[in-house]
């Protein structure tokens, strides 16, 4: 009998191979896995798998989609025209292109230092990167606080210039930053250590000088990898909340997020709005997810 | 002269544990005339490539100096040299089809696109790859993506052209026709080319001079006759094909070999006294008909069919020795084991023992080029 669903290592008719045939002792009785023990085995851990993947992903986002459309398609528009929806979905749009700049620049520095440089210190400043990982989004909100709040220890040179970080849109960019900093660099580091120097040396030796090895061949042979970071970070971007939350003071129309903005609407009992701008978000996370699938794809290819 | 290679030398960065690096090499000269095809030969870790490396500026040396066609390059970078150069993994642009790759030397020189297109047409023709310039690297078989290194190399006309070990990473039937091509490819361009290779027979087809290398410093430079016939090292002799190694004594005028300490068959020594290392090349090894004079009788113990020749294990003087008896038109060798011979040796060389010949035996061996 067929399974639906085909896990990896078999194929669809077939069973798994029998872990016995790779050197272990075989089990009490025998290569089991061809039998019907073996068998049901494997549904009920796919039928535990699917009952997993129901609950807590596809449940609440059918969830989603049916209380949008609850109170009518109408009424989820008009929430989504105020225009403090408009100036929240602006000002998560302009954060995330910011963040996306300036980490895919500083990113692909740093990647490129890591990967091609030796020095004391390297596997340090490589830990150091995934920093933003391992602390909390809360936690890294209120770090930005006592560095750039008004009588934080940088905060308050830029409060003597008249510039105003925190609780403004500045801190938010700040804080974007912060969270989706590893990602451009995470990726690259691997793929360039992974290419190897000798493409950029065959482009010097052709005659290319440094500039042009890095556009022409460099950039190039990583593009896919350049891609895959940049859409991890625009994701993250798109959806940080505790960081914004805590930097930004979220003031309504001035440093309010598209994920704060569902947040007030939320505790306002606006449901519609909450509703509304969440499954905007979700679509665009749909789509970043395909766009990323895509790349993977695209890398696997190309590895080959 | 195309290259002068000037007391070149390079130290290695100590690696963790050590007090300084390797040596990798050590004040190397020699010079390569104006469209000649030269090979660099050595075994692995020799510092040939680092050689190379450095001709091409890929490497800086801590002394000495590269001219190019009379031009100090020593301090010019890399891609003012001027100078082509083929890798043993090809290092194509995987990013990019054929025709780029070919055509990127000359779009970095900023050539008018109907001239690069003519160029790359010219060579997709001479690589014969002709219907493959959209394909890309990773749809290439090995030797397919080395041709198109070696077009993407020649397109802008370097001066010089130089190899690293490129044929390494393929089969043995490719690798030989690759060579060919090269040397093909040579006979119509002239380009002066440096090709770095550990395959001693690969670099006495095509090359016309090579500098032998080992452990850093040249042992000998010339014609692949010279080199096999008259090596002037130890290690050239043990190195270059395939040699009997004999050790023995010299003592008024004979050389006494092996544990029976018999005078070698048919050789007068230049060496008075002390102990000497004999070697012979299997060829060399002369079979007579009947004993002779100064023939030694020996027993042959095994012998080998290697298709177009046969090999020969004879003991004699209590040593065991190669000899080759090659297939003549119509005549098979009718050799067997047990059967007893009168050998005596043709063309030899003879060099004082010391420390240095057990060390390079020791080098070969563990190299696994000698047994």
């Amino acid at each position: 009998m067929s399974s639906a669903v085909s896990m990896s290592g078999s194929g669809v008719n077939g069973s798994p191979q029998p872990r016995a045939a790779r050197g272990a002792p075989p089990t009490r009785r025998g290569f089991t896995s061809a039998s019907r023990e073996g068998r049901w085995g494997t549904r009920i851990l796919l039928g535990v798998v699917i009952v997993w993947f129901a609950v807590l992903i596809l449940a609440p986002i059918a969830a989603l989609v049916w209380g949008t459309c609850d109170a009518g398609l109408g009424a989820a528009l008009a929430a989504l025209r105020t225009p403090t929806a408009r100036e929240a979905f602006n000002l998560t749009i302009g954060v995330t292109i910011a963040a996306v700049l300036i980490n895919t620049f500083f990113g692909v520095v740093l990647a490129l230092v890591l990967a091609r440089q030796r020095f004391g210190g390297k596997l340090l400043l490589e830990g150091l990167i995934d920093l933003p990982f391992s602390v909390s989004p809360v936690v890294a909100g209120f770090m930005f606080i006592i560095l750039f709040g008004p009588q934080g220890w940088l905060g308050r040179w830029f409060e003597a210039g008249g510039i105003r970080v925190v609780f403004a849109v500045p801190g938010i960019v700040l804080a974007t930053i912060f969270v989706t900093l590893p990602f451009v660099t995470r990726e690259l580091v691997p793929v360039l250590r992974e290419c190897g120097l000798e493409q950029e040396e065959a482009a010097r030796t052709l005659g290319a000088n440094g500039w042009q090895t890095f556009w022409r061949v460099t950039v190039p042979s990583v593009r896919w990898g350049l891609g895959y970071g940049i859409t991890l970070t625009v994701a993250r971007a798109l959806g940080e909340f505790g960081a914004v939350l805590v930097v930004s003071g979220s003031i309504i129309g001035k440093t309010q997020t598209a994920t704060l903005f569902i947040h007030q609407e939320f505790t306002d009992f606006h449901y519609e709005g909450a509703f509304a701008a969440s499954l905007v978000l979700a679509v665009v996370s749909f789509c970043l997810l395909v766009a990323m699938e895509l790349i993977q794809k695209r890398m696997q290819q190309e590895r080959s | 002269m195309a290259i002068v290679v000037s007391n070149i030398s390079k130290r290695f960065p100590p690696a963790r544990g050590e007090e300084r690096g390797l040596l990798a090499v050590d004040n190397v000269s020699f010079t390569v005339p104006q469209g000649h095809l030269v090979a660099l030969l050595g075994p692995s870790g020799s510092g040939k490539s680092t050689i190379l490396r450095i001709i091409a500026g890929l490497e800086e040396p801590d002394t000495g100096e590269i001219l190019l066609e009379g031009d100090v390059t020593t301090a010019s970078p890399v891609h003012q040299r001027g100078v082509g150069f083929v890798f043993q993994h090809y290092a194509l642009f995987k990013h990019a089809n054929v025709r780029k790759n070919i055509a990127f030397g000359l779009e970095v020189r900023k050539w008018p696109r109907r001239e690069i297109q003519k160029r790359v047409d010219e060579l997709l023709e001479l690589i014969q790859l002709q219907g493959y310039a959209d394909r890309y690297p990773s749809q290439l078989s090995g030797g397919q993506r080395q041709r198109v290194a070696l077009a993407r190399a020649l397109a802008p006309r370097p001066r010089v052209l130089l190899l690293d070990e490129p044929f390494g990473a393929l089969d043995a039937k490719v690798r030989r026709n690759l060579a060919t091509q090269l040397r093909q490819l040579h006979s119509e361009f002239h380009t002066t080319t440096v090709f770095v290779t550990h395959d001693q027979e690969e670099a006495i087809e095509i090359s016309d001079e090579i500098v032998v290398i080992n452990r850093g410093r040249v042992e000998q430079i010339g014609s692949a006759q010279e080199i096999y016939d008259r090596p002037c090292s130890k290690f050239v002799a043990s190195f270059i094909g395939n040699v009997n190694v004999i050790e023995g004594t010299a003592e008024r005028g004979k050389i006494l070999i092996g544990p029976d300490r018999l005078p070698a068959p048919g050789l007068q020594s230049t060496v008075s006294a002390g102990e000497v290392v004999l070697l012979v090349r299997p060829e060399d090894v002369e079979i007579a008909g009947g004993p002779e004079h100064s023939t030694l009788e020996g027993v042959i113990r095994d012998v080998r069919y290697r298709g177009d020749r046969y090999e020969q294990e004879i003991e004699v003087a209590g040593l065991l020795i190669r000899a080759i008896e090659v297939k003549s038109r119509g005549h098979e060798s009718n050799r067997s084991a047990g059967e007893k011979v009168h050998i005596r040796f043709g063309r030899h060389t003879i060099f004082e023992a010391d420390q240095d010949h057990a060390a390079i035996r020791a080098q070969l061996q563990s190299l696994g080029y000698i047994e």
